[in-house]
């Protein structure tokens, strides 16, 4: 999976099938969703109780904007500021060169294994694959990836990878696959999750307690003052961050907040928009080396791998200010249904369907073109994003693409449609945009003579109730 | 070409004609909270954390109290109390920290609307591992450490430092969405407002 899609997943309406007949997953994402989506849905009540949560939002994605469209400048700034700091800067065009980056300071220093705090940006370059290529055992420390990478599993959703996993089959990995990493689990473990987090607890603690090397990811990465941020919840993180004599963090290139003040509404929108919670339990932040406190060899990877595509993409570009916080996941209706495997990537869910084909590029790969097809364009998922994304926008935007490029880069009549209805959508740029879309999409795909497409793949005539009403009126069809 | 000249120069492309000032709008603020250190108090139980509330006098007390019985507790240099069991930080190994039952700082800021003590792990404070490897941590916040919001602690911090927000003992809710007080970092979080 070392372009970020899993190798070998079939494209996406295949797999949602397989995904939909599986009963335990429905259920556990039905219930995680729904459970998170109400914790976010009271926290913004209480935000704008005494404060303003579109203020905030608006502040939040023009932070992340005003980095991306001066993307150069602060990065050779974050460069020059890490550097001052006393850490070693390095730069990766892709996943190959990164992983080779990383593999190479571990063995530098001998190490045969590292400890790893979850990061996106690790699984979307396959780094522990290719260090475990190399000899390197890189361990997961966040209890979820932990459970998924001894079940020698996928992650099916960004916050909880392992929600696919029930208590008593997390009590079996335990059982049978601890003790040959390490400390095994103890004989007498119950599915109790409080038993089982001590377990993880301490088969882990002797990991941390030995490290040399941690691996880490970042949240954010100030421009102006060379600092990094990781926010965690469990202290895996804090672990990896403190302990090791070596740190190496991969930071994707659209990571950069320009100033220290810019963490502002990004602290505030990340914890409530993912967990629901008011913060994390725990956000370390670090500027290089401290002397005396934490890792004295400080590394730092910048990370290309598509992203310049992206950021390349007028329409799609701001997709890039994505902080991964997975509010899109859990009000899509097309996810909670199908689960994040059928999304054949690290990135699953409407950010999923959005990201993946704008880093890989439209026409090279069956599963990734399939991705842009994987929404309802109902909306939810813009008007929970925190950083305003207009994820229906790109979707039909990049559908066109997609149509284009199967056909040699002529236009068809599909494709006409969906760039006239993307045009529509960008200009609305508010809520309520998804009732817009079906009318628009429709208007635009009739006016320019799709009467054969639209019969061919069975368009309904525009909705009195558009999807979201619906969604809004029934939630989400539940009984 | 170097990957960092290639990286930046597909970057340059990439936003060829793109305008490179962007306005960004202003974060909004909270209305103040009318008692802002007793907003502090109840967010930060909300996490489930121990919060008790002293006066200076009675400062030493409440720390031997939230310490069990025989404890052994790390304390960083230029901490402002004295702490029963006190081992002091001589540059202990990991491992010497996991054998020790809790630890005693002090803290940079505290963040009254999300509950979130601020670390930043000068004196009173110390270095990062002594406040995560032992399982108990007891944290002295002062009343007037305590601001309204996110935006009021950042002006408050120097990036220069390594930081830790801590916002209620370490949690998971990784299995089945139930919610675990305590995984890798301290699972008991003992919180001491001094007026
Ligand atoms: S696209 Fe928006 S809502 Fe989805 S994960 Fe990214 S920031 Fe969160």
């Amino acid at each position: 999976m070392s372009g970020g899609t899993f190798v070998g997943m079939p494209a996406f309406p295949k797999a949602a099938q397989e995904a939909l007949g599986n009963a335990q997953l429905r259920h556990n994402l039905a219930h995680a969703t729904g459970t998170i989506r109400a914790k976010r849905l009271r926290l913004i009540d209480e935000v704008n109780a005494n404060s303003d949560w579109e203020a905030l939002r608006l502040a939040g994605a023009g932070v992340k904007e005003s980095a991306l469209v001066d993307l150069a400048t602060h990065l050779e700034r974050l460069e020059e500021t890490l550097t001052a700091n006393g850490a070693t800067v390095h730069w990766a065009r892709d996943a190959a060169e990164a992983n080779a980056i990383v593999a190479s300071i571990a063995k530098g220093h001998g190490v045969d294994e590292v400890v790893k705090v979850k990061s996106m940006v690790t699984q979307e370059i396959g780094l522990n694959e290719a260090l475990e290529a190399e000899g390197i055992a890189a361990w997961e420390t966040d209890l979820a990836e932990l459970i998924v990478q001894l079940g020698h599993d996928l992650p099916s959703h960004i916050l909880v990878p392992a929600i696919h996993r029930n208590r008593s089959e997390i009590r079996e990995i335990f059982l049978r696959e601890m003790a040959a990493v390490g400390r095994p689990a103890p004989d007498d473990l119950t599915d109790e999750p409080a038993v089982l987090a001590a377990a993880a607890r301490a088969h882990l603690r002797e990991k941390f307690l030995r490290a040399k090397v941690g691996v880490s990811g970042a949240n954010f990465a100030v421009a102006e003052t060379g600092t990094l941020v990781v926010v965690e919840s469990e202290g895996n993180g804090r672990m990896c961050l403190t302990l090791p004599e070596v740190l190496v963090s991969v930071v994707g290139i659209e990571k950069v907040v320009p100033t220290w003040e810019g963490l502002d509404p990004l602290l505030r929108l990340l914890p409530r928009s993912s967990t629901g919670e008011r913060m994390n339990p725990y956000t370390s932040t670090w500027s290089g080396i401290s002397p005396g406190d934490g890792p004295q060899e400080v590394h730092v990877v910048l990370l290309d791998n598509g992203r310049t595509n992206a950021l390349a993409d007028e329409v799609g570009r701001q997709a890039l200010r994505c902080i991964r916080c997975s509010a899109c996941l859990n009000v899509c209706p097309v996810y909670e249904r199908t689960g994040g495997h059928a999304y054949g990537s690290v990135y699953p869910g409407p950010i999923g369907a959005i990201l993946n084909p704008l880093l890989k590029g439209p026409g090279h790969d069956e599963q990734v073109d399939s991705l842009p097809y994987a929404s309802s364009l109902c909306g939810a998922c813009f008007e929970a994003c925190p950083v305003r994304i207009d994820i229906p926008s790109v979707l039909v935007d990049l559908r066109a693409q997609v149509v284009d490029a199967h056909r040699g880069g002529v236009p068809k009549v599909e494709a006409v449609a969906f760039k006239g209805a993307a045009v529509a959508l960008s200009d609305s740029r508010k809520l309520g945009l998804g009732e817009r879309f079906t009318r628009v999409g429709l208007r635009v795909a009739r006016r320019v003579g799709a009467s054969k497409w639209t019969s061919a793949r069975d368009l309904p005539p525009a909705p009195r109730e558009s999807f979201r009403q619906w969604w809004k009126r029934t939630d989400g069809g539940r009984p | 070409m170097s990957a960092r000249d290639d990286v930046l120069g597909r970057v340059r492309r990439a936003l060829e004609g793109v305008e490179p000032g962007y306005a960004v709008p202003p974060s909004p603020r909270i209305s103040p909270p009318a008692d802002v250190v007793g907003l502090f108090v109840e967010r930060v139980e909300d996490y489930r954390a121990t919060v008790v509330r002293c006066t200076p006098a009675d400062l030493t007390a409440r720390v031997a109290e939230a310490l069990p019985a025989g404890a052994r507790a790390v304390v960083p240099d230029g901490l402002g109390v004295t702490v029963p069991g006190a081992v002091a930080d001589t540059g202990l190994t990991a491992a010497e920290l996991d054998a020790i039952d809790a630890v005693v700082t002090e803290a940079r800021v505290g963040i009254a609307e999300t509950g979130t003590i601020v670390l930043d792990h000068g004196p009173g404070q110390g270095r990062r591992a002594i406040s995560l490897v032992p399982d108990l941590h007891v944290c002295i916040v002062r009343v007037d450490q305590v601001v309204p919001d996110v935006p009021d602690a950042l002006p408050l911090l120097d990036p220069a430092r390594p930081h830790t927000w801590i916002s209620g003992p370490s949690a998971t809710s990784d299995i089945e969405l139930s919610r675990v007080e305590g995984v890798h970092g301290p699972r008991t979080l003992h919180v001491i407002v001094v007026d």
